[in-house]
């Protein structure tokens, strides 16, 4: 679906045990990196990107042609300095960006589709693991992502204890809500509903089903947004009209916002990968990996946490971002926390929200001079 | 740095593990850092001070007093730090037995309203008073339950909560509080700084 000329990739061949039972091997993981690699190997941060992201992580995405999803906060002299520090971020396998996933071919030269295993968060972070072999780092100085991205982050400091130095999940939880669930089975309803679909066999770029997979971005879209920063954008402004047209075409300006946000979602991502993704964010339960209690996920660990959730975030809120500091300090570990003021909801981890940037900024450089 | 802090960081060893609530700007807990090797974690309510305890580098935790220090484990630390704010809390008795189940001590001040210049100012002038340690108008204080070093005292012993040091605070001086000084100190200090413990 993409040209796919500018992406690195990894072929991991150890074989990893998924959750799901299977095993894969000689596997691609395709990742980007910004900065530079010191000669004590001490500077490596590395990003997990949310359910829509991808390696690409700042400057012009080379597939898309767009900005990097987290722009905003990576680059050189920017929150994470790309200037001081080396930047990995990884396609998670089950994506499209160049990751083992459902579009790719099975030995048989067939694409898998819906016959790639199911993935779960835990499958992820081991994968993405390989990476620190790769480029020979022993220890991580900080691992940090918003959204799904936090959750790689708490299963990725839970599984390696001792990986990484600081720990940073933004706008996050520990174990996905009934909400939460329910959002991600109107998406996948959504797409499976498209007739294109075909049980996952659709084939090309144009018989792909387009329309599912464009109102589950609509519908996840409004999730990640929040009422009054939808009411203050868009309010009832009318779409390039006087009046009301009754008809059923986008009369209001956040109809034809959403529809713009489904469709150019479709050019760049793949239906089978969107249904895998937001399996593995419905399965992840940190705590029942650990019979129920949280903190035994972390007892391992020395890393100095800093956490941080948005006022206006409905979809992973403060509460379910406190539960995280909460485990962690009934067992003495070091946890920062702060909730930023922001009205542009779950969203705000991806945008221009200074006391976020500078919070973040101030975390690094402050630990990474204590080195 | 204050005077307060200046005496609570001589009640505290090298080394130790400190929870400061209310931590404000995280002035003290910088000090206690740099100079004791003290690990140190601070509880703030205010986002902003927050903000300027990241910029320091400080370990703090948004947070509330009165809701949030349940999550931490019985005597997890070894000193409790609350500096002029027991009594802006709805429930002082509350927070402070919370204090001491989390600290193995607590060291807690209060602004005494037993202070010379407080009793003057009600006595003569007729309206609340106000002072450099009570710098609010009776409209917009903090501060609901309002002692004197005497009341905070005789509360501690009541609450069979042991002593280590109790200290008045008048200026830069600082001098032992004791049951048979109790009185002239509740008169000429404006501020008491105890070290407790249960």
């Amino acid at each position: 679906m993409n040209t796919k000329k500018d992406i690195k990739t990894l072929i991991v061949k150890k074989p990893l045990k998924l959750d799901c039972g299977k095993t894969i091997k000689d596997f691609p993981i395709a990742y980007e990196t910004y900065g530079s690699l010191n000669s004590k190997k001490d500077n490596a941060i590395l990003v997990f990107h949310a359910l829509t992201g991808d390696q690409f992580v700042t400057g012009i995405n080379p597939v898309t042609n767009k900005e990097g999803w987290w722009s905003y906060a990576v680059g050189p002299d920017k929150a994470i300095d790309t200037n001081k520090y080396f930047v990995i971020c990884s396609n998670v396998i089950g994506g499209c960006m160049g990751s083992y996933g459902p579009s790719h071919k099975d030995n048989y030269q067939k694409i898998f589709g819906t016959n790639f295993p199911v993935i779960t968060i835990n499958d992820m972070v081991n994968a993405q693991y390989n990476l620190l072999d790769h480029f020979g780092i022993d220890k991580l100085f900080s691992i940090t992502g918003g959204s799904m991205g936090g959750m790689q982050v708490l299963q990725f400091i839970s599984n390696f204890p001792d990986k990484s130095k600081t720990v940073i999940p933004i706008a996050t939880t520990s174990s996905h809500s009934a909400q939460n669930i329910a959002f991600n089975e109107l998406g996948r309803q959504a797409i499976t509903a498209d007739s294109n679909w075909k049980d996952g066999n659709y084939t090309s770029n144009e018989t792909n089903p387009r329309k599912g997979l464009a109102v589950a971005r609509m519908a996840a879209h409004i999730t990640y947004l929040s009422k009054k920063g939808l009411q203050e954008k868009f309010g009832r402004k009318l779409q390039e009209r006087e009046d009301l047209k009754f008809g059923f075409d986008a009369d209001f300006q956040i109809e034809s916002y959403l529809r713009y946000q489904g469709s150019v979602f479709v050019d760049r991502f793949d239906a089978n990968s969107y249904l895998y993704i937001t399996r593995a964010m419905d399965y992840f339960d940190l705590a029942k990996q650990f019979k129920g209690n949280l903190s035994e996920a972390f007892i391992n660990t020395k890393a100095k946490f800093f956490i941080i959730s948005f006022t206006s975030d409905w979809l992973y809120p403060t509460q379910e971002n406190k539960d995280i500091v909460i485990a962690l300090n009934s067992i003495g570990a070091d946890v920062g926390f702060a909730e930023i003021e922001s009205d542009k909801g779950h969203d705000s981890f991806l945008l221009d929200i200074p006391d976020f940037l500078s919070a973040l900024k101030n975390f690094l450089d402050k630990s990474y001079e204590e080195n | 740095m204050k005077n307060e802090f200046q005496v609570i960081a001589n009640l505290i060893e090298k080394d130790k593990k400190v929870l400061d609530v209310g931590c404000a700007d995280g002035t003290l807990m910088k000090f206690l850092k740099d100079n004791k090797n003290i690990n140190i974690r601070g509880l703030e309510i205010s986002k902003e001070k927050v903000q300027e305890c990241i910029a320091k580098g400080l370990t703090v935790i948004e947070g509330n007093a009165e809701k949030d220090l349940k999550q931490f484990p019985d005597k997890s630390f070894d000193y409790v730090v609350l500096s002029q704010t027991l009594q802006a809390f709805l429930n002082p008795e509350l927070v402070l037995d919370e204090l001491l189940r989390v600290g193995k001590k607590a060291i807690v001040t209060v602004p005494n309203f037993g202070y010379w210049k407080v009793r003057f100012h009600l006595l003569l002038k007729g309206t609340m008073p106000i002072t450099k340690t009570l710098p609010d108008e009776w409209y917009n204080t903090p501060n609901l339950h309002m002692c004197t070093i005497k009341d905070f005292f005789y509360f501690v012993k009541s609450k069979d909560i042991k002593i280590f040091k109790s200290l008045a605070l008048n200026n830069l001086n600082s001098s032992i509080i004791n049951e048979s000084n109790l009185g002239f100190k509740n008169l000429f200090a404006d501020l008491g700084i105890f070290l407790i413990e249960k």
